[in-house]
């Protein structure tokens, strides 16, 4: 096989449609609305710090929450015979065909003020909770929306780890809890880093969630990109800026993460 | 893993799966519900269900979707189908920065790949005189879908047996006629799957087609976007329950049809 002409039509698609457009997000960054070229826009990036780290917070948040639930259903789903793993993955699957929007604005009528789980609350009268348009209203909606993208890279981890391996451990005398210790927790280490990722990118962008579950009041990193694009504020210059920064400081964690990962599946030795 | 979950890993499950679809369940029994509150049930009806269909916005954001995405993903898959190909014929030198760019809508937030062709289209759009709108929204589709379409089909690529090409090609068979012939029929199965996959990315996007899409044109994901910032629209409920309950309508025929074939091909390899 010898042609790789083929792939010239993409090539030039990609320049087009991938290449420039970044490099037009670093030119916007680096000018002014006239067009001259500045720093401003990354050294007034200060007065949007508190946005940053509240972003940031929820995210890691997010992303917390959702390996601790994840996690056993992913290592209980591979526990399972072939066939109910079948039907357990597809209804664990099934919600993500929903669009999210549909999926958030769900959430709108349980956590309301006068919502469904506060009317439950008050049915079992006790004292009802305010959580929509919080912080918390939002990671429940991040957590929701985000839960699959961890428990399927776990998953297609610890399913594919060799049954011998763990008949063996069980043959040398190790219980269910060290093997699991020892040998399934370090190997679903790539699972649960693929899922990090699937799960903080869109975690720390987010800006329909808050819209819908924040109410206005918890404003992150998305809303304030959009706000710049679309919104009130227009101004594309700072919002490439903060886009560039975000996408920064997003690389730099999922690189030294994967660093941090790779080291801890060479310490099983396998 | 030779052990089975016991009772409380049964019953984590069970919750696990209760947060899932609790708000599924509320979207559904609220669209049948007689007044508008979204938290107080009032009474059985099909009120919201008959808006719904005669809302023409909703039914016209419904086309676009579907036209967008039948389009978006015939193109995407094309393209992708050729690249992938080309791709694979590559010294690695050149295909590994290459597979990197090919990653980056894939890696990149959506939001930021959104912002980022919305530059370029507004630049370009002010150069040749054209505005957002359905062109710009069909073009930002299949970017963000051929990268996904490539990922579908290097695998298969990976098992061809390369011979059958070469023998394809000492047999009088021109590169053409062996790309027909023998690698479409090998692969076929992953250009099928990047189709599936690059449609149900585009029927589902919001934040990307948002920000290219332009402000005179509306996809149904935009149009829900527009309604739950009105808040309370049970027409949306209406509209959830119909695709959640046409997804898991073709899930099951999906998946009937799979197991049925499983176990032809289990009757055959016993006989």
């Amino acid at each position: 096989m010898k042609p790789n002409y083929f792939s010239i039509p993409y090539v030039g698609w990609m320049a087009l449609f991938v290449v420039t457009p970044i490099v037009m997000v670093f030119v916007f960054a680096l000018t002014t609305p006239t067009g001259e070229f500045t720093l401003r826009n990354f050294s007034d990036m200060g007065l949007f710090l508190p946005v940053f780290i509240r972003s940031f917070r929820l995210a890691f948040l997010a992303t917390v929450v959702c390996i601790v639930l994840g996690y056993p259903v992913a290592y209980l789903l591979a526990r399972e015979t072939t066939r109910v793993q079948r039907i357990l993955f597809m209804l664990i699957m099934l919600p993500l065909w929903m669009n999210f929007l549909l999926r958030t604005y769900a959430w709108m009528s349980i956590l309301e003020n006068t919502g469904l789980l506060n009317q439950l609350l008050s049915f079992l009268s006790l004292p009802t909770v305010r959580i929509i348009n919080t912080e918390t209203a939002v990671v429940i909606g991040m957590v929701y929306n985000f839960l699959p993208f961890m428990i399927l890279p776990i998953y297609s981890v610890i399913v594919k780890i060799d049954k011998n391996l763990i008949e063996a451990a069980h043959d040398l005398g190790a219980n269910t809890f060290s093997v699991f210790r020892k040998l399934i927790a370090p190997l679903s280490i790539p699972g649960i880093l693929s899922g990090v990722t699937m799960v903080f990118v869109p975690a720390v962008s987010a800006f329909v969630i808050t819209q819908l579950l924040g109410g206005g009041m918890v404003f992150l990193l998305g809303d304030l990109i959009e706000m710049q694009f679309l919104g009130t504020a227009h101004n594309p210059n700072v919002g490439s800026a903060i886009s560039i920064v975000m996408m920064l400081i997003v690389i730099v964690f999922v690189i030294v993460m994967n660093k941090f990962g790779s080291g801890e599946e060479k310490a099983v030795g396998l | 893993m030779n052990k089975k979950p016991g009772f409380f890993g049964r019953f984590y499950m069970s919750i696990i799966l209760f947060f899932l679809y609790a708000p599924i369940f509320v979207l559904i029994v609220f669209s049948f519900n007689s007044t508008r509150s979204r938290t107080v049930w009032t009474g059985f009806s099909l009120e919201w269900y008959r808006r719904l269909f005669s809302d023409g916005t909703i039914l016209d954001a419904f086309y676009t979707t579907l036209i967008v995405a039948v389009l978006a993903s015939v193109i995407a898959t094309f393209i992708g189908t050729v690249a992938a190909v080309g791709f694979f014929n590559m010294r690695s030198r050149w295909r590994t920065p290459l597979t990197q760019i090919n990653n980056i809508p894939m890696m990149n937030a959506d939001i930021v790949t959104g912002v980022s062709l919305s530059l370029l289209f507004v630049s370009l759009g002010t150069m040749l005189s054209f505005r957002l709108g359905f062109g710009t929204l069909l073009l930002a589709h299949v970017t963000f879908c051929i990268p996904y379409v490539v990922l579908a089909i290097m695998p298969k690529l990976r098992q061809i047996d390369r011979n059958l090409v070469d023998a394809a090609c000492d047999l009088g068979c021109t590169w053409m006629q062996a790309f027909r012939k023998v690698i479409i029929p090998e692969i076929r199965p992953g250009i099928i799957n990047g189709l599936i996959i690059a449609f149900t990315l585009s029927i589902d996007d919001f934040v990307i087609s948002y920000f290219t899409a332009g402000g005179n044109i509306m996809t149904l994901p935009m149009q829900i976007f527009a309604m739950t910032r009105r808040r309370v629209s049970p027409e949306i409920n209406a509209l959830s329950t119909i695709l959640f309950m046409s997804v898991l309508i073709l899930l099951i025929i999906i998946n009937v049809r799979d197991i049925k074939q499983e176990e032809k091909l289990r009757q055959r390899t016993s006989v």
